[in-house]
């Protein structure tokens, strides 16, 4: 009869692994859908930055209050996640604290600090609370962030607290037993509050604490998928295939080189098959949809959480203008999900009229970009919005040829007398003798 | 009348002579009023320094940089290819441009398309002559004045480069007087991105007031950036404030020249 508890916890722990594998699939599925791009050069580079920027927190720094209160829970989720491991032994094989027996003395203490740190997180997720609902920072509460991104954010601040506390008041319920074997530095503090309550009273709500803590994390683990929480998984990957190159360089499309090179050469047969291999297919120019722009885009899509520093240093943002780089990502994120089920639903993609760019994206978002790459440097997990944005130009641009007119006329003066404004050619040296 | 000659690269070869660096002068550095005199200013300072230099003259082209902020792959790969053909007929090695988007669109993006060459903002290129004792820079008018300095995008972020403007700034013994936002965090003037030749989007403020703002709430005497097109839009709105008879905006070079009484 004892085995039961195992086999539940067994069958618990099997649908959750089951069903957050099954998701997560169908966003590589999701993510894989983008162009292809070559982002495995320079592998200690990149293993160097993703050291740096995702497990060490240095961009999260730029802003030191957010950033430290970050690292806290950061650090608190990094190693109270051994005890997830204990927890995890405890339930298959009916043990009980199995690591304990190894460490001898030193388990208190560890679990001591555990305790801290969960203490940490509770009250570092009150003041993040604090800041979204009641201090409503600017950036938590743009138009973008209406509804469910808000919802969000707060549901996993309450799962956070709901996790500590059982964990907390699971090790005070402990302490109050007959025999206790384990006090703890934190829980031991708390444990009167469980002290007037029966030795089998204090067994069946150690039970339900235990139940509670491990079936919410097993529970958050399959929310997930579904939320911006999933960066503290995905802010790995996304680092290490970031653009190690300037900030400055915007990719260069190498369909329009051959075409150009040919333009320009006057031996060139326009009418010349190409050979197989010279073939670059390309069945657009730039991004109209999701599925256009490259899977590192995608990836930093699903890798974004939502913080809005990117939204907040945007100089279109900041005066008012429509654009706010994290509804770029959002949209994305949202449009290639969206392009997931399709397929899922239909085999293949069925046209369902929409695209990123119209239905997602305005053209008014879009024309607002001064190119500043101050969204990419925000960004504490380096993602680029701005790369989305030139793609989506780049359609617009040459398939559309839907710029704005003044543009268009700069443009035309490129073309006629190599300059942004209508002035000859023939001119350009007359500064020097004026 | 000028005191002060420009070769062209095409004068120079014809006679011989390779020069040490070209100057690529860009389109608003030959055309906008403005930006001449920051051209003209370069020019003074690469006279005074003896270093042999060119300009491309009637040969140079629009680097392509507003084309492709647009989205026009096209355009700008014409223009880049239509460059490098020059540059490389030249054998062209080393390029001083006094306009971050020409610097950054040659460093950056000609390379691929065949176009190597060693290129600096004029920050670099003066910082550098200045390090090896070419250019000797003395306080001069601006010993002790308030300043300053406008990180252009293309040259900040987009380049990584914050030090160098500073440190020839350091040698006119000014105060530098940093904004809120500054370097890496540095807020754009609202030209970038082919925003130059656009009106801006409908909004509850206008960029470059905003960024003019932040430099005159930092009590300057002088503006400088290291753009024309910043210089264009931090005038603008320093003027919206009124302030255009007691703040300057001026260029690096101007700073330069001036300092020198050049």
């Amino acid at each position: 009869m004892n085995y039961i508890s195992n086999f539940i916890f067994a069958i618990a722990l099997a649908i959750a692994v089951w069903f957050f594998t099954k998701n997560v699939v169908q966003i590589r599925k999701n993510i894989n859908l983008g162009r292809d791009l070559n982002r495995t050069d320079r592998k200690k580079d990149r293993l160097r930055n993703m050291l740096r920027v995702a497990f060490g927190q240095s961009k999260m720094q730029a802003r030191p209050v957010a950033g430290i209160l970050h690292f806290i829970v950061y650090v608190s989720f990094l190693i109270i996640n051994i005890e997830v491991l204990e927890i995890v032994i405890d339930g298959l094989f009916g043990t009980h604290r199995f690591f304990a027996q190894f460490m001898g003395n030193a388990y208190g203490g560890i679990i001591s600090f555990f305790e801290i740190l969960a203490v940490l997180t509770i009250i570092t997720v009150v003041i993040f609370w604090w800041r979204r609902n009641v201090k409503k920072i600017d950036r938590f509460h743009k138009p973008e962030m209406q509804g469910w991104p808000f919802k969000d954010a707060n549901t996993i601040l309450y799962i956070e607290v709901i996790l500590m506390t059982a964990l907390l008041n699971m090790n005070a319920v402990e302490s109050n037993m007959d025999g206790a074997q384990h006090s703890f530095l934190i829980s031991s503090l708390i444990s009167p509050l469980w002290s007037s309550m029966s030795e089998s009273g204090l067994h069946i709500a150690e039970r339900i604490l235990w139940w509670v803590h491990i079936l919410g994390i097993l529970s958050f683990l399959n929310y997930l998928p579904f939320s911006k929480h999933f960066h503290i998984i995905l802010a790995f990957p996304n680092t290490y295939f970031t653009n190690l190159e300037a900030k400055g360089k915007f990719t260069n499309n190498a369909a329009v080189t051959k075409e150009v090179a040919m333009m320009m050469d006057p031996d060139a047969d326009p009418f010349a098959a190409t050979s197989a291999e010279d073939q670059i297919p390309v069945e657009r120019f730039g991004a109209k949809d999701a599925n256009d722009l490259s899977w590192v885009n995608l990836l930093n899509a699903y890798t974004c959480t939502e913080c809005g520093r990117c939204t907040s240093e945007c100089p279109a943002n900041m005066t008012g203008k429509l654009l706010s780089p994290r509804k770029i990502m959002m949209d994305t994120r949202d449009r290639i999900d969206e392009i997931g089920k399709n397929i899922t639903a239909n085999g293949e993609f069925k046209d369902d009229g929409k695209s990123l760019l119209g239905d997602f994206i305005s053209k008014e978002e879009l024309w607002a970009c001064t190119s500043c790459n101050a969204c990419v440097q925000a960004c504490p997990i380096d993602i680029d919005p701005l790369n989305i944005i030139m793609q989506l130009r780049n359609f617009a641009t040459m398939e559309e040829s839907s710029a704005p007119a003044e543009l268009n006329a700069m443009m035309t003066n490129v073309e006629n007398n190599g300059a942004p404004w209508p002035f000859s050619q023939m001119d350009r040296a007359n500064w020097i003798n004026e | 009348m000028t005191n002060f000659t420009v070769p062209t690269l095409a004068q120079m070869t014809a006679e011989g002579k390779i020069p040490e660096v070209l100057f690529w002068v860009g389109c608003a550095g030959s055309f906008d009023d403005r930006a001449k005199k920051i051209t003209k200013a370069m020019a003074k300072i690469l006279n005074h320094t003896g270093i042999s230099f060119a300009v491309l003259g009637t040969e140079e082209g629009c680097t392509g940089d507003p084309a492709k902020r647009a989205g026009n792959e096209f355009l700008f790969q014409m223009q880049a290819m239509m460059n490098i053909q020059v540059l490389n007929a030249y054998e062209v090695k080393h390029i001083v441009t006094t306009c971050p988007h020409c610097y950054n669109t040659l460093k950056n993006e000609y390379p691929e398309l065949g176009g190597n060459y060693t290129v600096e903002h004029h920050s670099q290129f003066l910082n550098g002559l200045m390090k090896d004792g070419r250019l000797k820079i003395e306080g001069g008018q601006f010993r002790g004045k308030k300043i300053t300095f406008h990180d252009p995008c293309y040259l900040g972020r987009a380049n990584g480069e914050y030090e160098a403007p500073r440190e020839l700034l350091a040698k006119l013994d000014v105060e530098l007087k940093e904004m809120r936002r500054c370097k890496q965090n540095g807020l754009c003037c609202g030209a970038g991105g082919a925003q130059m030749f656009k009106d801006a989007e409908p909004g509850t403020a206008e960029i470059n007031h905003v960024r003019a703002d932040e430099a005159l709430e930092t009590g300057t005497d002088i503006v400088v950036s290291g753009c024309p097109f910043c210089n264009t839009m931090l005038t603008d709105g320093v003027k919206n404030r009124e302030k255009e008879d007691t703040v300057q905006v001026l260029d690096l070079a101007e700073m330069i020249a001036l300092a020198e009484d050049l």
